[in-house]
């Protein structure tokens, strides 16, 4: 009897396929990790199995019969549980409440409270987490227990198959240590698990099989025995990527800025590099390895506990984003939604928001050179708004927002501009038009530094590649000697070390 | 307060102590009143003043159970005052029409139950957010009602019309019906599958949609028993004195708000329980009359009712943000 088995299943979005057919099974008392970069179509499969969305084609079967899932309450009826990365849990809940919530309701509804605490506790003891209290409110759980007691929920509604998407993505080394013996634990009593992560060398410890999905496409499921992290790499990236990002010649020129051990502990630690006008200085590394919190701390969002950083030699202190963007410092960063872009506001406000001094015309505003400053942004970046300057931000496609965030950038003439995720979100087209838009930037002298998930992204469009894994450096490349194989490595390098001891 | 299972403990009794500590604070503060003004005023104990404390207010409490449930979900009404009104002078109307008293009686439920189920289906499927929707509702209902009315009070009430100066047991019956309301709506709450939604939804909606929860029906839900809370209100409200106003108490939604949210209840939704917000509506009425009492200006009623309202919102606000 096979718990979960998925057949020749797609999803479409507008016309995108995120997930050509694909089919995928997992056993009981199986771990099967499932693995692929950034937009693989990896979380497209996971939310097919957790019924969250509908596939367009393939069929879903549980234990040999055909099922639809019409909501994830459906897939957990058929047994089906997904632990979330973003923990679905309810803060002001106790512990038993969220385990148990009003599963077992007697007559009119009636919750006999006293049963779900035991309940709660007898399924923590289960997970070897008898230290955590059903009667405590959530709120005051960390992370790892957080998903401790998403695990005890799961376990708690006759899970027989268990969806964890990255679960270690945000946990310190000793909770993962935890974890991995609790999904070991749950594979013991029969659950098939499939496991999504990033983590390379968890993968190689925990995972029995392992399937890659690339390109929204099925790549190849293999026996995990055998496997070393370069296969799961090679078999992840697969491709030429020199083809695919032609990040064109620039000439590079001086140093514009230097780093100098730049630590905020945990998450940045001892960070030295320097960047130069009309390079790309692609910085990669796994999520939560410490990428953004460097860009945050070069545009002073954060302060660093130590490290010095020089602006054409010169030593500066980048007190506040104010200082940064004085500085000639500009950050586009992850989540353009949330920290970017204002939706309600039409391009040409978008787009001079971050100079608004220039619009001056003594106390006032200037209507018309703001109305000029979109036309121009929107000419000289290729952003795609049929009303103009006056089409409203949020009503734009993903990839035309991101040029209308780097044209708001642009605006204040920077000298370094740090790109975070600058790609992600945005279809094929409008990659490659970013991607040449970043070309541009640099041979008028620009120096970018560019954070991305994304290995072919980093690989193709940087000069040169800076490596970090939990916090500190562990690789510098030149393009020449960047193979996804080395980066790849670089990228897992201190991870071995934390699983190993 | 009743989800504290009777087994003897020390932390047991600790954390309910910490997760009921706004309750237990204006408990505390009630009895601090109670003490320190009949040592000024010995008449503040007077059977007549107790009777105004605790049965005067009792419809603000009645009401202040459906605000509670509405604002745990993560919503607001602020119209519930004029609905009061409305449906008050509905039932008064009605008696003076000669209608049998027991439908005069139950004709402000009805109504109240129909009004809010219809703004809670308005809030939940044609996603209008619920402080301008009842913004709204407060307009027409309180322009409504002048209207109709013509601003006249209603006098000539049948004698058979007085629920609320009747007794029970020898105690006042809003008194009890409060009491036996507010018990019933704590243990229904903290033990039926409908009252841990309410929580559920509150606290995290994508969660509570996540694991198959109806937020649209859990929110009419809500909404239509606040409904027939609101009716019960007008019905004491109604019953209590000789004439029906058509002015309603003004700001009496904001009372019940105040009562809710000095209560205990979160204003983020999520948290809160109906016995901190009828302490929290009988603290209010004991600071007025201890006022009175006092000597001491009403217009500082305000200003320590708003000072309170702030302090509560800021603490709420603050232990919110310190979860991770």
């Amino acid at each position: 009897m096979i718990p979960l088995r998925v057949t020749d299943v797609s999803k479409s979005y507008g016309g995108v396929q995120a997930l050509k057919p694909t089919s995928f099974d997992v056993r009981a008392g199986e771990i099967h990790a499932l693995l692929g970069e950034n937009g693989a179509g990896k979380s497209t499969l996971i939310r097919i199995m957790s019924g969250l969305i509908a596939p367009d084609s393939g069929a879903i079967e549980i234990d040999g019969e055909i099922v639809h899932f019409r909501s994830p309450r459906d897939a957990t009826r058929h047994g089906v549980v997904t632990v979330h990365q973003e923990l679905l849990l309810f803060p002001d809940l106790s512990i038993a409440e969220n385990i148990c919530m009003a599963d077992d309701a007697g007559p009119f509804g009636h919750i006999d409270r006293d049963a779900q605490v035991r309940k709660a506790r007898q399924l923590l003891a289960e997970l070897d987490s008898a230290d955590l209290d059903p009667e405590m409110p959530v709120r005051h759980l960390s992370v790892a227990q957080r998903q401790r007691v998403e695990i005890a929920r799961a376990l708690g509604r006759q899970a027989k198959v268990l969806i964890m998407d990255e679960p270690t993505a945000s946990l310190a080394d000793a909770d993962v240590a935890r974890l991995v013996a609790i999904v070991q634990r749950l594979r013991g009593r029969g659950v098939g698990i499939v496991y999504v992560s990033h983590k390379l060398s968890e993968v190689r410890l925990l995972a029995d099989r392992v399937t890659v999905l690339r390109d929204g496409r099925f790549v190849d499921t293999r026996e995990a025995k055998g496997m070393t992290e370069a296969d799961m790499i090679a078999l992840m990236v697969g491709r030429s990527i020199s083809e695919l990002y032609p990040k064109g010649e620039s000439r590079i020129g001086a140093e514009v800025l230097r780093v100098d051990g730049l630590t905020l502990a945990p998450r940045v630690r001892n960070i030295s590099f320097t960047l130069r006008a009309g390079e790309i200085l692609g910085l990669a590394g796994l999520v939560g390895a410490g990428r953004t919190e460097v860009a945050r701390l070069l545009f002073g969002l954060d302060r660093p506990s130590s490290g010095r950083i020089f602006l054409d030699g010169r030593e500066v202190s980048v007190s506040s984003p104010e200082a940064a963007v004085a500085l000639g410092i500009a950050y586009v960063p992850e989540d353009r939604g949330a920290q970017g872009l204002v939706k309600t506001m039409p391009v040409s406000a978008n787009v001079t928001m971050a100079s608004l001094g220039q619009l001056l015309r003594g106390p006032f505003l200037s209507r018309s050179t703001e109305y000029a400053a979109g036309a121009e942004a929107i000419r000289r970046l290729g952003i795609r708004a049929p009303r103009g300057p006056q089409h409203l931000a949020g009503k734009l496609s993903g990839g035309n927002q991101q040029k209308v965030v780097i044209a708001k950038w642009l605006r204040t003439a920077p000298r370094v501009l740090i790109l975070d995720e600058p790609t992600r979100g945005v279809d094929v087209g409008a990659k490659a038009e970013i991607h040449a838009l970043m070309g541009d930037l640099t041979r008028q002298g620009l120096a970018i530094l560019m954070i991305s998930s994304e290995l072919p992204e980093v690989l193709g469009m940087s000069d040169r590649v800076l490596v970090v894994s939990q916090g500190r450096m562990t690789g510098l490349f030149e393009r020449a000697d960047a193979t996804p194989e080395r980066v790849g490595a670089a990228m897992v390098a201190e991870m071995q070390e934390a699983t190993a001891s | 307060m009743t989800a504290i299972p009777h087994r003897s403990s020390q932390g047991r009794i600790g954390r309910a102590l910490v997760g009921h500590g706004q309750v237990l604070v204006v408990l505390g503060a009630i009895i601090a009143l109670f003490i320190g003004v009949s040592f000024v005023n010995a008449r503040f104990l007077s059977p007549a003043n107790l009777t105004t404390i605790f049965s005067g207010n009792a419809y603000i409490a009645v009401a202040a159970i459906g605000m509670t449930m509405v604002i745990i979900t993560g919503h607001i009404d602020v119209s519930v005052g004029a609905l009061i009104g409305v449906l008050a002078t509905v039932a008064g109307t009605l008696a003076v029409a000669g209608w049998p008293m027991w439908l005069v009686w139950l004709a402000p439920l009805v109504i109240g139950v129909a009004v809010n189920a219809a703004a809670g289906w308005l809030v939940a499927y044609a996603h209008i957010p619920s402080i301008v929707l009842t913004l709204g509702l407060l307009s027409i209902l309180k322009g409504g009602l002048i209207v109709v009315t013509g601003g006249e009070w209603i006098t000539d009430l049948p004698p058979g019309f007085f629920l609320a100066q009747r007794d029970v047991f020898g105690l006042p019956l809003p008194l009890v019906v409060m009491t036996v309301l507010t018990l019933a709506a704590a243990w229904w709450m903290a033990h039926f599958r409908f009252g841990r939604t309410i929580y559920a939804v509150g606290s995290n909606l994508e969660a509570a949609r996540a694991i198959g929860i109806s937020v649209e029906r859990t929110t009419v839900g809500v909404f239509a028993l606040h409904g027939l809370f609101a009716g019960i209100s007008a019905v004491l409200f109604a019953t209590q004195l000789t004439t029906i106003q058509s002015t309603v108490p003004p700001n009496l939604e904001l009372v019940i708000i105040t009562a809710c949210v000095i209560g205990g209840v979160s204003i983020l939704g999520g948290v809160g329980t109906v016995i901190g917000a009828a302490l929290a509506t009988i603290f209010f009425a004991t600071i007025t009359s201890a006022m009175i009492f006092t000597n001491v200006s009403a217009y500082w009623l305000r200003a320590v009712i708003g000072g309170l309202i702030l302090i509560t919102v800021l603490a709420d606000v603050a232990r919110r943000r310190g979860q991770a």
